[in-house]
């Protein structure tokens, strides 16, 4: 994306002895959209060169690629910043019709791990937070924005936020681990 | 907060990642010109505006972004089932079935006032 107007750029909030909990802004990935009929989505796996979950929630992850079922016909994929435009040349080939739409200056990526992670997160996301399962993702609220939750790990959480709600989405984070720090 | 099923997540979510969406099972008819005003009026704004079950559409808005059907009772304001769009509508059979089922899943849920 373009780094210059990152909004989160080399920010953290660095977790002390106490909070047991550090977030920071996530190292820039390559970001893509995928529509596409269920039944094609074996081709467009072979195309992305990870092959797609077929639940929602679910996501595959191989060799820094990843791909996240959001809808019946909707996946979000990411992979390095240096792959993209092999994706979307691949994608291109596929002669399924499809819609894939790079959208990896739409959004930034936050890292919140620490074993209060799920604690700060229930802040402000009205699910059970504790009962998501490991290696599933979800589009969500927080707060009033709209983000893609993903635990990558019992006690890591990468939040997908579109960049003009990242300013409060941070905001939020980083009240929510002042008062975890002082045991609010 | 209620918690809604989403038919095609297959995952209990919170009402602020829906939007509601009107009366369900309501079929454009299939030729508007032979209607005359009266049938159109009552195709465009008569509801049933039951007090008890009802039949609605929601979104998944902020998840996966699906229209669906529910089952709910506008009185006591809890969903006994929701169900994929184009699908029928349920028989009063399928829905107590639902609801004994929802009931026995969580019952910290049903000891709620």
């Amino acid at each position: 994306m373009l780094l210059a107007n990152h909004p989160l750029l080399g920010k953290t909030i660095p977790g002390d002895t106490a909070s047991r909990l550090s977030i920071r802004a996530a190292e820039d990935v390559a970001r893509f959209s995928l529509r596409i009929d269920p039944a094609a989505a074996q081709s467009a796996g072979a195309a992305f060169g990870t092959p797609l979950p077929t639940r929602i929630g679910r996501l595959v992850e191989a060799g820094g690629r990843m791909a996240l079922q959001l809808g019946p016909d909707e996946w979000v994929l990411t992979a390095p910043v240096a792959e993209s435009d092999g994706i979307a040349d691949a994608f291109a080939a596929l002669q399924e019709p499809h819609s894939l739409v790079d959208i990896g200056h739409r959004e930034v990526g936050i890292l919140v791990e620490g074993e209060a992670a799920a604690l700060a997160l229930r802040a402000a996301i009205a699910f059970d937070v504790d009962a998501m399962a490991v290696g599933t993702g979800c589009r969500t609220l927080f707060d009033k924005a709209q983000i893609v939750l993903i635990r990558e790990d019992k006690n890591r959480f990468r939040i997908e936020v579109w960049r003009s709600f990242a300013d409060h989405v941070w905001g939020i984070l980083h009240a929510v681990s002042r008062e975890i720090a002082l045991g609010l | 907060m209620l918690l809604i099923r989403c038919p095609y997540c297959e995952a209990e979510r919170p009402e602020v990642e829906f939007t509601y969406a009107g009366e369900a099972h309501i079929a454009r008819p299939a030729d508007p010109s032979a209607l005359s005003d009266e049938e159109w009026r009552d195709f465009l704004f008569i509801r049933t505006n039951p007090r008890g079950r009802h039949f609605e559409r929601w979104r998944h808005m902020h998840g996966c972004g699906r229209f669906f059907n529910a089952v709910r009772d506008t009185v006591t304001d809890k969903f006994a089932m929701t169900y994929k769009a184009g699908t029928p509508r349920p028989s009063d059979e399928e829905i107590a079935l639902a609801v004994s089922a929802s009931s026995a899943a969580t019952p910290a849920e049903e000891a709620r006032p």
